[in-house]
Order: structure tokens, then sequence, then C-alpha cells
């Protein structure tokens, strides 16, 4: 009797949140989409195809260096896609993977949010990362590709060595590449300090959200540093500057300096995030929490803040005093004590929980083994002598390999298995994808574990070619044979998601018991992700079964439902209290099309059309006085 | 000598855990740049450091694969195996994870970054009887004897058991002057001299190559450090810094004639281009073109119908010579001893 009078009320206020959050269906739905799923979407399928371009540049390389004195590429082919493997995985693959795809989607739907802070800047952060993707590999297409390296050393990189517009691709690529990251970390921390679900205080955040926090504040802080390097580098290029110019005073190791002060947060910009998804798969697949939870959250926090002392041991070999590398040299161990934290946390969290060996654990398994091996490897970089012995071989290429691909792109493999359903409605298939697990872990380790040895022997980075006589042709064919077991890998991968997208059995909202809030809704979730705002009292936030029984009985009730406008609540910054309730801005045009005059921008100072650079400017800057104009409201 | 050469096995046998530990990995001994197959105090230090760094890591790596071993093992228990929950492993935790790191690190801290850097620092000026000076070149290293007349290119000859001091720099880019099985690498850097450790204890040659990218054919910039017993070393040096002997053959007229001497040097002739390597005694050199060929009349022949073929992007470009002045052209070249 009672749920009869209910059930058409909470009918319809579902169904007035459907019309409210609904967008445009279509294409040109997805060009003005402001929501944030669609729009990690967007980022996924993007980085998607860069990885893959990324990874046949990469295949491309091992195939050269298979035997001694190959001629499968030519040397500027092959610096040009050396040059860009570095600077695709890393600028086009891994951070907006993390960041774009799975901070973008995952975000607001673990702290309980509806958006993100700013969805329309978060639709441009897309956009203009696009574009910059787009930008960059015009280059190569044209074979005028970036083709100094991904630090692109002056006086390498000036006009004197490096006539052609590569370098030109590269440095505004990146600064226009820049302008996307800058975008989407400002809105994760608005985003996360102040959209949380009331209840959700700071230490009640998910390890996930600390980690993209930290990811997010160390992008504000480090980026300035690259993009200044970049314009200084454009302006001695094409407006006779001298910044690092020796004959009128200015000074090579300045680009260094900058690059690494930079350089060095990246790398921990590049796992934090892999660090985020590891705390988020280890406790659902072991059904315990992370152990050392505080300790763990401190040290997420500290490793990007260390990251910032560190920067001077990329340049142990340039002669700089020696006092000076000490100093660095000691940074550079105190920041493996945050490491060895979190290592020992996620094993004993392994220990002590009843752990099932499934794909996503695998992956994490993987990478704690990977991660271990590089950060060890890392560590011998604090050794002064070692360092120089070893900098620039490729032992440094196994390094960061290990932390690269082991560390970053398993827990983002392992990532993909685990959030699949979450996207889909739908289970992966579990034997192909421990399959898979295997065939990339065994390919990884084959291809980049001969790299040390080689290294050790003496080959160093960048060679297009290498003598017979060195002793190094059998570990380099390892690497190429291994490159190939790892792609067989990642077919299998993609191959197994993309058939279980229309084959996989239903998967329903939450098939691994997840401890976090995006389980907490159906799969995929609506557009608005939670048809009440959920109550939060501890970090593993689904698990406490007394709130979301509370969950729906607000949402019989109509209390905290917030169906009257285009909503999302707004709490206090440390407490989580609840603070406003904000009006979101809807979908709209304007967001791609400041990303086309920023494209075009760049286009124009490529090709030193500096008038036609500042009219495109100024074309940008009336879109976006366009689209600060209040739409008419929808009723 | 054969007081020299027991020290030395027995190091090795110092060695023989750590070795054994990565046989199936490392052939030891293998290649001429190999890092673990020290020639000179200071590189001896340092293979040290890595042999102890390695045993440390691989420690490291095995009690971590351990743990999730033992996790899998385990997975239907919620204990540690010895008792204990959740307090304990957070104990476990910082002991691990803080305080034995702590400890370690900071004793790898004090060995190699105070007492290593140290032992194997480069020279104070003045503080060694021989001084070289290195210069790179997009690409090849140009290399001099300061206080002779000596100019040669990629090929660096010293005294074995002698303190060499070199000061490198670079006529270009960033290049990085390296020689594993002798001592660090530095990079040379425009605007700067930066100066490095040589020293060898046994006669031979060391080959190293450039580290740091320096453009199209960075893959082709091979050093090689010549250690000699110090009278050889002495009748090299006089010999490399007098000029080239007259000559009035086809082959030299061909040189001074054609673009050759444009861009070459040879020391007691007209020719003083400074665009490529000094030739002055090209004929003693082992190698064509920083490492790429054997330096012979064929190899030789090769390189200058078509120096673009063997490394693409050089300076030098291919000459349309008629075969017999090629050929009285290499004779020339080989006889420049």
């Amino acid at each position: 009797m009672a749920v009869d009078v209910v059930a058409p009320s909470l009918e319809r206020r579902i169904e007035r949140l459907d019309r409210i959050w609904r967008e445009r269906p279509g294409l040109l739905g997805w060009l003005t989409t402001v929501d944030h799923k669609r729009i990690g979407l967007l980022y996924f399928f993007t980085t998607l195809a860069f990885f893959a371009a990324g990874g046949i540049e990469a295949l491309l390389i091992r195939t050269q260096l298979a035997g001694p004195n190959e001629r499968v590429l030519g040397p500027e082919t092959y610096n040009q896609l050396m040059t860009m493997h570095g600077v695709t995985m890393i600028f086009l693959f891994v951070i907006p993977m993390t960041t774009g795809a799975f901070g973008n989607y995952l975000v607001p739907l673990m702290i309980g949010a509806r958006d993100m802070a700013f969805p329309r800047l978060n639709a441009l952060s897309y956009w203009l990362f696009l574009g910059s993707g787009i930008f960059i590999y015009l280059g190569l297409f044209m074979h005028r590709g970036p083709n100094c390296g991904w630090f692109c050393y002056t006086p390498l990189n000036t006009r004197t060595y490096d006539p052609g517009p590569n370098v030109d691709f590269y440095a505004l690529g990146l600064i226009f590449n820049g302008l996307a990251t800058t975008a989407g970390a400002l809105n994760f921390i608005v985003t996360i300090f102040k959209l949380r679900a009331p209840g959700m205080s700071l230490n009640r955040m998910p390890l996930f959200i600390f980690a993209m926090l930290a990811v997010s504040l160390s992008l504000i802080f480090a980026l300035p540093s690259l993009t200044m390097d970049l314009v200084f580098l454009e302006l001695q290029r094409k407006a006779g500057f001298h910044f690092f110019d020796v004959a009128h005073g200015g000074d090579p190791l300045l680009w260094q300096h900058l690059f690494w002060l930079f350089g060095h947060p990246e790398v921990y910009i590049i796992v934090l995030p892999a660090f985020g998804i590891a705390t988020s798969i280890i406790p659902t697949f072991t059904q315990r929490k992370m152990i050392a939870f505080p300790l763990v959250a401190l040290a997420e926090l500290l490793v990007a803040f260390i990251g910032f002392g560190v920067w001077a041991h990329h340049m142990f070999a340039t002669g700089l005093p020696t006092i000076t590398l000490i100093a660095f040299a000691a940074a550079s161990m105190m920041v493996v004590i945050p490491s060895t934290i979190q290592v020992f946390a996620w094993t004993f969290t392994v220990v002590l929980g009843r752990p099932e060996f499934r794909a996503p654990l695998l992956f994490i398994g993987g990478f704690i083994v990977f991660f271990v091996i590089g950060g060890l490897s890392g560590i011998m970089f604090a050794a002064i002598p070692f360092n120089q012995v070893t900098t620039d071989t490729y032992f440094v290429v196994a390094h960061f390999h290990f932390i690269i691909f082991g560390a970053a792109v398993f827990p983002i493999l392992g990532g993909m298995y685990y959030w699949f359903p979450k996207v889909t409605g739908r289970l992966y298939h579990e034997r192909a994808a421990q399959l898979s697990f295997w065939l990339t872990f065994l390919g990884t380790a084959l291809t980049f574990f001969p790299m040390h040895i080689v290294g050790l022997l003496g080959m160093t980075r960048r060679v297009y070619a290498y003598s017979p006589h060195l002793g190094w042709d059998a570990y380099n064919l390892s690497e190429t044979i291994g490159a190939f077991i790892l792609t067989a890998g990642l077919l299998l991968i993609f191959g197994n998601l993309l058939w279980s997208r229309f084959r996989g059995t239903l998967s329903g909202p939450d098939p691994f018991f997840g401890g976090t809030l995006e389980w907490a809704t159906s799969s995929p979730p609506p557009e608005y992700n939670f048809p009440v705002v959920p109550k939060v009292t501890s970090p593993y936030p689904n698990w406490d079964r007394a709130d979301r029984e509370e969950d729906a009985r607000r949402l019989v009730a109509g209390t905290f439902v917030l169906d009257e406008g285009h909503e999302t609540p707004a709490s206090t910054v440390r407490d989580g209290y609840l603070d406003e309730v904000l009006s979101m801005p809807p979908e709209s045009p304007w967001p791609v099309v400041v990303a086309l005059c920023v494209a075009l921008l760049f286009t124009s100072l490529l090709l030193s059309h500096v008038v036609v650079a500042c009219v495109f400017g100024g074309l940008a800057l009336l879109a976006l006085a366009a689209w600060h104009t209040r739409e008419p409201e929808e009723s | 000598m054969s007081g020299d050469s027991v020290r030395r096995r027995r190091r090795r046998r110092r060695l023989v855990l750590p070795v054994t530990l990565l046989v199936p990995l490392l052939v030891a001994g293998c290649g001429d740049q190999n890092v673990l197959d020290p020639h000179s105090h200071a590189e001896r230090r340092i293979s040290k450091l890595w042999w102890v760094m390695m045993t440390g890591a691989w420690i490291g790596f095995g009690l971590v694969v351990v743990l999730l071993f033992l996790g899998w093992v385990r997975r239907n228990r919620s204990t540690l195996p010895f008792g204990g929950g959740e307090r304990a492993a957070t104990a476990l935790v910082v002991g691990l994870g803080v305080a034995v790191p702590i400890v370690l690190l900071s004793g790898l801290f004090v060995w190699s970054d105070i007492f290593v850097i140290r032992a194997t620092d480069a020279p104070r000026r003045g503080s060694t009887s021989l001084n070289v000076r290195v210069t790179g070149h997009q690409w090849y290293w140009e290399i001099k004897y300061p206080g002779t007349s000596a100019v040669t290119a990629n090929e660096l000859h010293i005294p074995i058991d002698t303190r060499v001091r070199v000061v490198g720099t670079t006529a270009d880019v960033i290049h990085s002057l390296w020689v594993p099985e002798l001592n660090r690498k530095v990079d040379v850097i425009p605007g700067r001299d930066n100066v490095m450790l040589l020293d060898a204890d046994r006669p031979g040659t060391y080959p190293g190559q450039c580290a740091e990218f320096c453009g199209l054919q960075h893959a082709h910039m091979e050093i090689r450090v010549i250690a000699e017993s110090n009278q050889r070393f002495r009748a090299w040096l006089a010999a490399e810094a007098a000029p080239a002997a007259a000559n009035a053959s086809r082959g030299a007229e061909v040189f001074m004639d054609e673009a050759c001497s444009g861009c070459h040097q040879i020391r007691g002739t007209d020719a003083r281009g400074q665009v490529g390597p000094d030739l002055t005694h090209f004929g003693s050199r082992t190698m064509i073109g920083a490492g790429v060929l054997p330096n012979d009349r064929e190899h030789l022949l090769e390189w200058i119908r078509d120096p673009q073929h063997s490394k693409p992007g050089n300076r030098m470009p291919g000459l349309k010579l008629s075969d017999a002045d090629l050929r009285a052209l290499v004779a020339y070249l080989e006889g420049l001893k």
C-alpha cells in the first residue's frame, strides 16, 4: 500500500534527473559534451590511438636494433621515431590516459559528485589535448618531426644545428599540450577540494583521489618550468634571443635545469596515478582495507613534494660542482622512503587479506615486481660515480622503462580490466585476461631486462646502429623478440575488451564488491552519476552497508536528490560539511571552438606568421567571452 | 708485475659470489666496452660499488617477491605467518619501509657519494704530468696534447700507470666523453671545460662512444683510448707532434688541389682546413670516420668514394675523382704514418 504511493514519485524523480542531465545525442553531442564520463571516454580512445602510434614507433625502433648495423631505418627516420616514441608515450599517452581518461571518469564518481567542478573547462582540456597531439604528429607525417630526443638538449635544438621545423613542432606542440594539462590539473584540484560528497572529509578520501590530488598539484608547479624553457627556445629560434647561447652570455645548462625541474616531478606524475590504481584494486581483490592507510596517503603526497628537489641527478655528468651533486644525491635517496612505504603497504595488504588473483590483481602484482626492479636500479643513480657511469646508457633506458611501462602502464592495463564492467556494464573474459597478463609480463621482462646488461656492456642511448663486435647482439635480439611478445599481449587485452564490450556477460553495478563509491551506482552510471547524494562515513563507503541503505531511503524520501536543476553539492575543503548546492553549466559548443582557434594560433606561430597568430588569439578570446554568456534556462 | 696479478686474482675471488648470482644473465668479460671489466683504479672501485648494490638489490627484490608469493600461498588466511594482524603489519611497513632503507641508504650515501666519488674524481689542475684536451665535433673527437703540437682524432694515446687529466670541451653541440673500462663519463658542453681522470693499469685499446645524443651520426662517434708503456707513448707523441714528411706524389697533389685541403689539416703542408679531423699522421690510426670502418686501403677507398654511404649525414662530401686519382690519394693518406 505504502509502496504504491511512493513508487511513482520515485520514478518521477529519476525521470526528472534523466531529463535535466540528458545531453544532445549523436556526433554533435560528443562535440559539445561536458559530461566527465563522455570526456573521459574521448580521452581514453584518443590516448589509445596515440599509444598505438607510440607502440608502432617502438616496434620500428626495435626492428632496426634487432641486429648490428641493420638498415631498416636511416638515421634521420630513426631519430624522429625515437623522439616521437618518447614524446608520445609521456605527453600523449600516459599522462592523458591516467589523468584525462581514468581521472576524468573516476574522480567525480569516487567522491560522489555529479561532474567535475568546471565541466566546460574539462571539455576544453580534451579538445586542446587532441589539437596538440595532432599538431605534433603533423610534423612526423611530413617527415619533419621532432628529432632531438624527448629532452632535446640545446644547442642541438637551435637553428644552427636543426634548421627545419622539426624542433618547432616539438616546442610549440608541448606548450600547446601543457595548456590542456594545466587546465585539467586545476579542474581536478578544485573538484577534489570542493565537490566531495558531504561527509567525505580529507581523511576519508580514497587513496586514488589522494594520488590524483598529488599529481595535479605537481603538474601545476612543474609545467611552468617546461613551458618557460620552451618559450625561451622558441624566442631563440624565431626571434633571435640568446637564452642558451654561450657566445652571447647565455648558458646551455639553463635548458637542462629548467627541463629537469619539470622532468623529474614528471616521473612521479607518471607513476602516482598508477599507485592510485593499485590502491584501488588491491583492497577490492583482497577484500580488506589498505593497511597503513594514512601513511600511504602521506607517502603519495610526499613523493610528489620531494620529487621537486632531485632534478639535478639527471645532470650528474654535466660538470656541476661536487657539493651540488652530493646535495641532490641525498635528496634522491630521501625520495626512496615514501616509495618503500607504499611497496610494503601493498604487499602486506596482500599477505594479510584473502587475495583473489583475478586479472586486475595479477597486473598489480606485475606492477609491484616491475616497480621494485625499476626502483632499485633508480636508487643506484643516487650513487654519483655509478650514475656517471650508467647515465645515457641502456641501463637508464632499462630503468625508466621498468618504471614507465612496468609501474605506470601495468596498473593502467589492470585498471582497464577492473573498471571495464563499470564503464560498459559487462564483464571481460577472465581466462583470456589472465593469459594476456602472462604474455605482457613475459614480454616486458624480456624486452627491458636485457637492457640493463647491454647498458653495462657500454651501449649508449639513441644510437640507430651498433657494431657487431661489442657483444650486444644477443641481448638486442632478445629485446626485439620481447617487444613483439609484449605487443601480442597488448593486442590480446584490447581484443578481449572489444569482444567483451559486445559479448561479455552482464556485470551488474558491483561485480567485484569494490569499496569506493563508483561501485555504488549502476553500470554504466547515469549522466548524473548518483540519483541521490551518497552518505559517506569512511574511506571505503561502499562497504558501509548501513550508509548505502540510507541512500536508498533518502531516494525514496526525496532528500538529497537535487532534482530541481542541473546541480551538484559542494562541501567544505577539510571537513567535507555540506557548503552549498552548485548549479552546473550545460553542454556547450564553445570549448571546441576555443580549442580550434588555439590550434590555428599555434600553427601560425609554427609558420612564423605572428600577425595571423594574433588574429587567432583574438578569436579565441572572443570565443571565451561567448562561452560565458548565459544560455536561457531550461525548464 | 706478478704480485699485481696475484692481487687481481684475489680480487676476482671476492667477486665470485655476486657473479654467480648473475651468471645466466651476464657473461663476464664479454665485449670491449664492459663497465664490469675495469682496467683502472677508478673503474675498479666503481664496479665494486655496482656488485654490492646489485647484491643488495637482488635481496630487496627477493624479499618483495617472497611476500607476494606468501600472499598467494596464504590466500585463505588473514593473518601474518607468525600471527599478528593489522598492527603487526603496520609495524612491519614502518620497519621495512622507513627504518631499514634509512640505514642502508645512509651507508650507501657515505660510501659512494663521499668516498668513491673522491677516489675517482678528476685531478686538480697541475697535479698531473700529462694533460690532454679533447674536443667533441659532429661527429668525431679532436685530441690535442697541450705543450706539444700533436693533434689527432678519435684515438687518445696514454701511458699506463699514469694519471692523465683530460679536459673536455666541444666545438658545436653537447657530446659526452666515456671510456667504460676506465672511468665515469663527462659531458662536453659549449663554454665549459669539464675534467675527468683517465688512467689505465694495463696496455690495451679501450673503446668508448659518445654518450650524449648529438644529432644524425651520434651512433658513429667512437673514441679509443690506447694505453701503452711510457716509452712507447713518448715515442708516439714525438712522432705525432712532428709535421708530415715532405711528399710530392700524385696523391699529395690531389689532396691539395681538390676540396680535401679546405676541410682537413696536414701539418707541414698547405692543407690547413679546420672542419674535419687533422690528418697529419692519418696512416698510423686504426679507424676511419670515428669508428665506422677499419683503416686499410680497401676501406679507405670505399670511404672516400662515398662517405655518405657508411656514415650518412656526415660533413664529408663524395668527390667525383677518377679512379687513378682516388688510388693515388689513398696511397698518399696511408703513407702519412
